[in-house]
């Protein structure tokens, strides 16, 4: 290992933590109105408050489905039909700006702000 | 020539197996995406003992090998996004002589994530997902890092042997 080597890993350490903290900062603050938006293939699909338990079935353009579990305020795919099952391992998510994907399915799930009228996330 | 197809074939089962090993045992860190990239030990090793040209046939040969095997289509799209920018950030890295291997390394895992992640935004069309960009870029250093001291103690051993076996 060169000194260079060091540096650039040191760099890319310190930048990853500073964007990190950076952004939990920021991001992290939910108000009582948080829902998790689900979104099927960049359009919204429908939203669910976090402090409402509920259990949602979601049908994939594709055929494909995915249940979205609300509980104890942390929204959390529990089943999906897709084959990598990597929403269903995802950890559960309850801050703002954290998401749940599931690829082969087209669906994202993101934890959003009530009362924000701008869809800024979506890009078309 | 018939060597060098017998080496290409060899380091192609070595990046298979590897592969195979790291879908057996896949840290689960609650965040996809997340992984050690044991295959592309063998990916580094080739781009400094063989070449540019084998590095790439090898990388695809490997990526399309799991695409079929182990995954699906959407995870081999996943895979190519990440092992095509990851092979073009190694050469890159190697060509302008300011790290050694392992800072080629941990190059290489930086910029596969930021692949992957590319490819996920531009699939569901959602760019909130950089959001998980800072966690990738601290694992695919950690994990090119790792990979980086494993590669260049391999090329040590056998940069000699390969080359004499290859003229």
């Amino acid at each position: 290992m060169k000194k260079n080597d060091v540096i650039l890993i040191v760099v890319l350490l310190a930048a990853a933590l500073a964007v990190y903290g950076f952004i939990s900062l920021f991001s992290a603050k939910n108000t009582k109105e948080a829902q998790a938006v689900v979104y099927l293939d960049g359009e919204v699909q429908g939203s669910y408050p976090l402090d409402h338990d509920t259990s949602v079935t979601i049908q994939a353009e594709s055929g494909g489905y995915n249940i979205l579990e609300i509980r104890d305020g942390k929204a959390d795919i529990t089943e999906a039909s897709c084959p990598d099952k990597i929403c269903v391992n995802h950890r559960p998510v309850q801050n703002r700006g954290e998401s749940l994907v599931c690829l082969p399915n087209k669906i994202v799930v993101e934890i959003e702000n009530g009362g924000e009228t701008e869809i800024d996330g979506s890009t078309k | 020539m018939a060597k060098k197809t017998a080496y290409m074939g060899m380091l192609t089962a070595l990046a298979f197996v590897l592969s195979y090993i790291e879908f057996l045992i896949p840290i689960n860190l609650g965040i996809p995406g997340v992984k050690l990239g044991l295959a592309n030990l063998v990916t580094i090793v080739a781009l400094y003992t063989m070449g540019v040209k084998e590095a790439c046939t090898l990388s695809l040969v490997r990526i399309v090998l799991n695409g079929f095997t182990f995954g699906n289509p959407a995870a081999m799209l996943y895979s190519l996004a990440g092992g095509i920018l990851s092979l073009l950030a190694m050469i890159g890295a190697r060509r302008i002589k300011l790290f050694s291997v392992t800072g080629v390394s941990v190059l290489g895992g930086v910029f596969h994530n930021l692949g992957q992640i590319m490819a996920a935004v531009l699939v569901v069309e959602n760019a909130r997902l950089l959001y998980y960009f800072p966690v990738l870029v601290l694992s695919g250093t950690l994990a090119g890092t790792v990979i980086g001291i494993l590669a260049a103690l391999i090329i040590k051993r056998l940069d000699k042997l390969i080359r004499e076996q290859n003229q």
